[in-house]
């Protein structure tokens, strides 16, 4: 079989789209696995006690937004046309995802907030470089799904869940930054101060 | 949608079949070449594993005999042959061998549901085990970590192996779990959406069951693997510290500071401890089957088994800790570490009382895969009672430390799913590649691997509870080990150059029978599930011809009173009987 998806018997564009819609669930389920454990480690390593609080670049408040855009312009992609134009917008506003923070971490860099300093500076870019790693696999299927003229709506389904993934894990971990500092992690692991 | 339609559109894909060699048998997208292909590398790396263990027990056997096997190279090896064998060969033999191979072919599926990716998981296999391979060869050598990898040890001067060994073992780690993830994405959305009209969730073999809740363990434990390896590579490389503390090694300061080593040891066994189950789970499956068809008998218990299967795989999330013990833990912790690792006793209890039940008055075959399923349960028993043992607390922390571990994971998860391994080897050889394995050579592999593992792995317990620490390079010269002990070393590493030079033996018959093998007809050894009744022996490109079986019954009919042949295949017509012990109807099915 020479295809990325086994030609199923039956409604061979329904049946590939359920296989492939199982296998992006379960993938979700890994990535969700994976950011899960990051998350559980950033918290176990921060109740240590040499952990600090890092500022957080402003520029992170626009990449946020972008990925919001991004998702919202996915959802609608599914639901409205012209959606290749929409899913087309969707993916460049995750691809300024990506140059915006890059451009969080110059600005890291630059106030000196390096990857071996605090664990609160080695979490944030382990972290970031992996949800970026995340995006660009998505950009990938998106790219994909856009060499067609005309994408089925199932494809496009798939896309725009795949970003509201990005999206969630995004802001779980932006919350994370902000809100679990080593004071708050020392409370959750029930470590003395 | 469960069921796939009869309607089949095969023939009309024109780019269905290969052509060239190199689409056929090299890039092939077929789940039964990429099978051969993973349980080949497997094998190979595997004899590397079993050759690294004859090395070790060569300086324990024969300490200071052998020059070359120095304290570092000892440690390599310890290292890289637990790692093998876990990981390179019993996982991806179990998961991309026998899943790959099986689970279209039992569920009645053309293929896997996404062949490329299927083809990329081998080859992405294929490169972590190269670059594994690779550490043999750098300056300083393969990491002498240990399996675990513990830090800090593993990434400070004084290990073996500290620089270019563990980067390579972690990155090579990386790359296996992401061809894990590609194989697993597919085994799982192949069972859910591709299995054939009638085959229901509940007539699914054990075997596929197996393996399918050990590919869901592994989708959900491996992330933990990948996040500690890539924490730990920064820790190396780039002077994090997420796991190193501030420490002075070998005179020197380290740059790191605060790193919390526990943390890792949280992560890896929660990952490690369902490792067991992603090892276990295949084995259970395959060995129920085998026990039934070799039986001629119904499974026992065949919702049971499902359940069993189900919930050990879900309970052994929550058991991690208990290879933490000797780390420290809050008291309350260890309680519930403890109930709950003997809590697994349960569901894994009642497999064995099935497995038994099933024997019970079974007409019994005494065929080589049998021998290997007795063989099995045999060993899994043992293995699993010195388990509970070592689940408690107060009994394993003395243990800990000595051969009593050793013996206990040897005998539970490294022989004993071995064991399955040949057994399904032995049995699906024939479906395979269309010849039988030598019965006399199957045998005397049998006898000498099953004999002799027991000899090598049963008189360890003692040692254990002698107190022989395990671990060491070199036994001579502590007063508290006496000299039986080390005459006991010696016999054990005769025994295990002999059984390592036996699966030579096997190798050979593999190989052998590949090409000279007796001629097999289509179902040797007359089975009820699908994948015995494929048009053509061995299976052609697409599996099932023009048409798909359409299944009416589970893959247990065996001995049915008043049947014509002692077994009814899964997709024989509803009027021949046979069906499960609590009917359940599906698409296009009378039962």
């Amino acid at each position: 079989m020479n295809s990325a998806v086994l030609p199923l018997p039956g409604d061979d564009d329904s049946s590939r789209a359920r296989a492939l819609s199982i296998g992006l669930w379960v993938f979700m389920g890994v990535a969700t696995t994976l950011f899960g454990l990051f998350l559980t480690a950033y918290v176990m390593r921060l109740a240590g006690g040499d952990s600090t609080v890092i500022a957080l670049p402003p520029q992170l408040w626009l990449s946020t937004a972008l990925l919001v855009l991004a998702s919202v312009l996915m959802q609608r992609a599914v639901t409205a046309p012209p959606a290749r134009a929409l899913l087309a917008q969707g993916g460049l506003c995750a691809l300024a995802f990506l140059a915006v923070q890059c451009w969080a971490w110059l600005a890291l860099q630059s106030a000196h907030v390096v990857v071996a300093g605090n664990p609160a500076a080695s979490f944030f870019y382990v972290l970031t470089a992996l949800h970026g790693l995340h995006v660009a696999g998505g950009l990938v299927a998106c790219g994909a799904t856009l060499r067609s003229d005309d994408p089925p709506r199932w494809r496009i389904a798939l896309c725009a869940r795949y970003w509201h993934l990005l999206l969630a894990v995004w802001i779980a971990l932006y919350a994370a930054f902000n809100w679990i500092t080593p004071d708050v992690a020392r409370v959750i692991c029930g470590v003395p101060r | 949608m469960a069921y796939v339609d009869a309607a089949d559109h095969l023939a009309d894909d024109a780019h269905a079949e290969p052509r060239s060699f190199l689409t056929r048998y090299v890039w092939s997208q077929d789940h039964k070449v990429i099978a051969v292909q993973y349980g080949g590398t497997a094998i190979v790396v595997g004899v590397v594993g079993l050759v690294l263990s004859n090395l070790m027990r060569l300086q324990i056997g024969f300490p200071g005999v052998f020059s070359f096997i120095d304290a570092e190279r000892y440690y390599q090896f310890v290292t890289m042959h637990g790692m093998i064998m876990v990981i390179y060969l019993l996982t991806a033999l179990f998961l991309g061998g026998f899943g790959n191979y099986l689970i279209p072919l039992m569920v009645g599926a053309r293929d896997m549901v996404f062949p490329y990716m299927n083809m990329l998981s081998f080859w992405v296999y294929l490169l972590s085990v190269v670059v594994l391979m690779l550490s043999f060869f750098v300056p300083g050598g393969p990491t002498g970590a240990g399996w675990t990898l513990y830090p800090p040890q593993a990434i400070l001067p004084g290990t073996p192996g500290h620089d270019g060994g563990i980067v390579l073992m972690l990155v090579s780690l990386v790359i296996f779990i992401v061809a894990t993830t590609m194989g697993g994405l597919n085994y799982v959305t192949t069972v859910l959406q591709a299995r054939a009209e009638g085959m229901t969730l509940l007539r699914m073999p054990l075997a596929v069951w197996g393996i399918f809740v050990a590919t869901i363990l592994a989708l959900l434990a491996f992330p933990a693997l990948f996040v500690s390896g890539i924490m730990m590579l920064l820790d190396k490389t780039l002077g994090t510290s997420f796991f190193m503390p501030a420490l002075i090694s070998l005179g020197q300061v380290s740059g790191h500071k605060g790193g919390s080593p526990l943390l890792f040891q949280h992560l890896f066994w929660f990952f490690g401890h369902p490792e067991v189950y992603i090892v276990a789970l295949p084995a259970f499956g395959i060995v129920s089957d085998l026990i039934s068809v070799h039986a001629r008998k119904a499974i026992f218990g065949y919702r049971t088994m499902v359940w069993a299967i189900v919930v050990i795989g879900g309970l052994s999330f929550v058991v991690w800790a208990h290879h933490m013990f000797v780390s420290g833990m809050n008291p309350y912790f260890g309680f519930f570490f403890a109930t709950s690792t003997l809590i697994i006793a349960v569901p894994t209890a009642i497999k064995v009382y099935n497995w038994v039940l099933t024997l019970w008055k079974g007409d019994i075959h005494l065929s080589v895969p049998m021998l290997f399923a007795l063989a099995f349960l045999l060993t899994f028993v043992l293995g699993g009672l010195t388990g509970l043992f070592l689940g408690n607390v107060s009994v394993d922390i003395p243990l800990s430390g000595t051969y009593f571990v050793v013996a206990h994971f040897h005998m539970v998860m490294g022989v004993a799913p071995l064991l399955v391994v040949f057994g399904g080897i032995y049995h699906w050889f024939p479906k395979i590649t269309g010849r039988m394995l030598d019965d006399r050579l199957g045998q005397l592999h049998f006898w000498v691997t099953f004999l002799g593992t027991y000899l090598i792995y049963f008189p360890m317990h003692y040692l254990g509870v002698l107190g022989m620490p395990r671990r060491y390079y070199n036994y001579e010269n502590y007063d508290f080990i006496p000299a039986s002990a080390h005459m006991l070393n010696v016999f054990i590493t005769v025994v295990a150059l002999i059984v390592g030079a036996m699966q030579i033996v096997f190798v050979f018959n593999l190989v052998w029978s590949t090409f000279r093998g007796a001629r097999a007809d289509a179902n040797p050894w007359r089975a009820a599930s699908l994948e015995w009744f494929t048009p053509h022996t061995p299976p052609r490109h697409g599996n099932w011809g023009a048409k798909l079986p359409v299944v009416h019954r589970w893959a247990y009919a065996y001995s049915v009173p008043g049947a014509r042949a002692d077994f009814i295949a899964q997709n024989a017509p509803p009027e021949a009987g046979g069906f499960e012990p609590q009917p359940h109807s599906s698409k296009g099915t009378a039962s």
